[in-house]
């Protein structure tokens, strides 16, 4: 099992105990949000459809790698990784 | 360092005037601008979508450094609330067009340029020919549907969205819609639905956070123009205030993007609010939750009637102003719908509304039958029933 560090953004952290990052055992980036999620159960709905599927909106990185272009949730994790969750966010003008 | 001489020319905004040459001398001494950086600076064309947060230190800086012609889109109107962080804006511009009050601004810092302004909501009917006559666009908008709006119309059209966007201390900066670059819908193919991501009470942001994020925008569009560095084209710049980190992520062009990649099925600007499914929600919430206005509302407490006020607002938010509700935040109402005696009559509010709407359709449809929600939230009551209670 490799430990990897999961990276929580900003408008998820009210769901993961106000932490910014979690640590989990893991093999494989599917593995390791299964981890966090078991942790924090509130972040499931916000990460995943009803069919199980990653919600559009969010990007899940390894690294600096996006896991839509390596083997996505089944993408390999080395110790020391960095997962990173990436949801879209709008603020700007009136935010 | 001397200035390079440029051999004369005829258009405009094919030399600098003896005033210029002084004002961007500091500039002119670098040689990754000098005089051919310069003059790319004053014929190039830049529209800024979005004059608040990230238009403040966006125009600015553009304007500072002599963009020559610059657009500002934005409909709105300065507000109070503005200015703790539209530095562009001062106390007396509260009330004024905000495009009127920019204008004045870098118009001041840089008589030399042209600016013009757009009063307008950014549109699917307007987009494409708003664009026409810039070269960049800077997207400094504060919505789903607008970014998607600015991003497609930018692919059709062929200009660069330089993108920047923040939520409370965390930012995200890229450069979008350059040849051979992604778009933003190679990076996110649809929009969250509304309500999923957390608003109202989670909102709100550190005022100089867009000032990092539209200044880093800024940086971007200058750099551009010059054609010098390394630009954000295929990387996501992501900024943790709070920790002060700077993270890249990279992004490539998605081949399967419907709007850039290879087999494009959107060829024409869409309806985005409904592609963000904001029609939707609000046609649903419009019509099933039963509503009280504060007047009702008061008038019914000073006859004595036995009413449970229900404030579903945040903590902090109560810490305020409140009007004496037994405190609930909306995200653990459902764990917490025991606290509630659903023979009573109850009445849910928030701040302005919206959040307390959501309660009362959970709890009709937890089996509650006596509950309504005060329209306008304690803003409503602060306007039209007791003034002392503070807006916020």
């Amino acid at each position: 099992m490799m430990t990897v560090k999961v990276m929580i953004p900003t408008p998820l952290r009210a769901y993961a105990g106000k932490q910014d990052h979690v640590d989990v055992a893991a093999e494989t980036v599917g593995q390791a949000l299964n981890s966090l999620i078991l942790q924090h159960g509130e972040l499931r709905r916000h990460l995943y459809q009803d069919d199980g599927r990653l919600r559009s909106f969010v990007n899940v990185y390894v690294n600096d790698d996006d896991i839509r272009y390596l083997q996505k949730e089944a993408t390999p994790v080395k110790n020391g990784d960095t997962v990173s969750i990436v949801p879209s966010i709008a603020g700007g003008a009136g935010a | 360092m001397a200035a390079k001489t440029m051999p004369e020319q005829t258009e405009a905004g094919a030399t600098l005037s003896k005033d210029e040459i002084l004002r961007y001398s500091r500039h002119l001494i670098m040689p990754e601008v000098g005089m051919e950086g310069q003059l790319k600076l004053k014929r190039a064309r830049v529209l800024m979508i979005g004059t608040g947060g990230l238009g403040a230190p966006l125009g600015l800086y553009l304007a500072a450094a002599g963009v020559g012609h610059l657009g500002l889109v934005d409909f709105d109107k300065v507000d109070f609330t503005n200015l703790q962080r539209q530095v562009t804006f001062g106390t007396s511009d509260v009330g004024r067009r905000k495009v009127e009050a920019a204008q004045e601004r870098l118009a001041n810092l840089n008589p030399a340029i042209e600016i013009k302004v757009f009063e307008t909501m950014l549109t699917s009917a307007n987009a494409l020919e708003l664009f026409r006559e810039y070269d960049i666009i800077v997207d400094g908008t504060d919505n789903f549907p607008t970014r998607y709006l600015v991003n497609d119309a930018c692919v059709l059209s062929g200009k660069i969205n330089v993108y920047g966007s923040i939520f409370r201390f965390e930012g995200q900066a890229s450069v979008f819609g350059a040849p051979d670059g992604p778009c933003y819908r190679c990076l996110y193919p649809e929009p969250p639905p509304p309500g999923l991501v957390p608003s109202c009470a989670e909102g709100g942001v550190l005022g100089v956070l867009p000032g990092i994020v539209g200044s880093i925008q800024a940086m971007e569009t200058i750099k551009l123009i010059l054609g010098s560095g390394d630009s954000l084209v295929g990387r996501l710049l992501l900024f943790d205030a709070l920790q002060m980190k700077f993270r890249e992520l990279k992004l490539r062009k998605n081949p399967d993007c419907p709007l850039c990649g290879e087999k494009r099925t959107i060829t024409r600007l869409i309806d985005y609010q409904e592609f963000c499914g904001i029609r939707g929600e609000e046609a649903a919430s419009t019509v099933s939750v039963p509503e009280i206005t504060p007047k009702e509302l008061k008038a019914r407490l000073d006859r004595g009637d036995d009413l449970f006020i229900l404030d579903v607002r945040e903590p902090h938010e109560y810490q305020i102003c409140q009007i004496g509700g037994h405190l609930i935040p909306l995200g653990d109402l459902p764990r917490r719908v025991s606290e509630l005696d659903s023979s009573r009559e109850i009445v849910a509010h928030c701040r302005s509304g919206k959040r307390s709407a959501d309660a009362v359709a959970f709890l009709k449809q937890a089996g509650f039958k006596k509950i309504w929600n005060l329209k306008g939230g304690i803003l409503a009551w602060s306007d039209e029933v007791d003034p002392k209670v503070p807006k916020y």
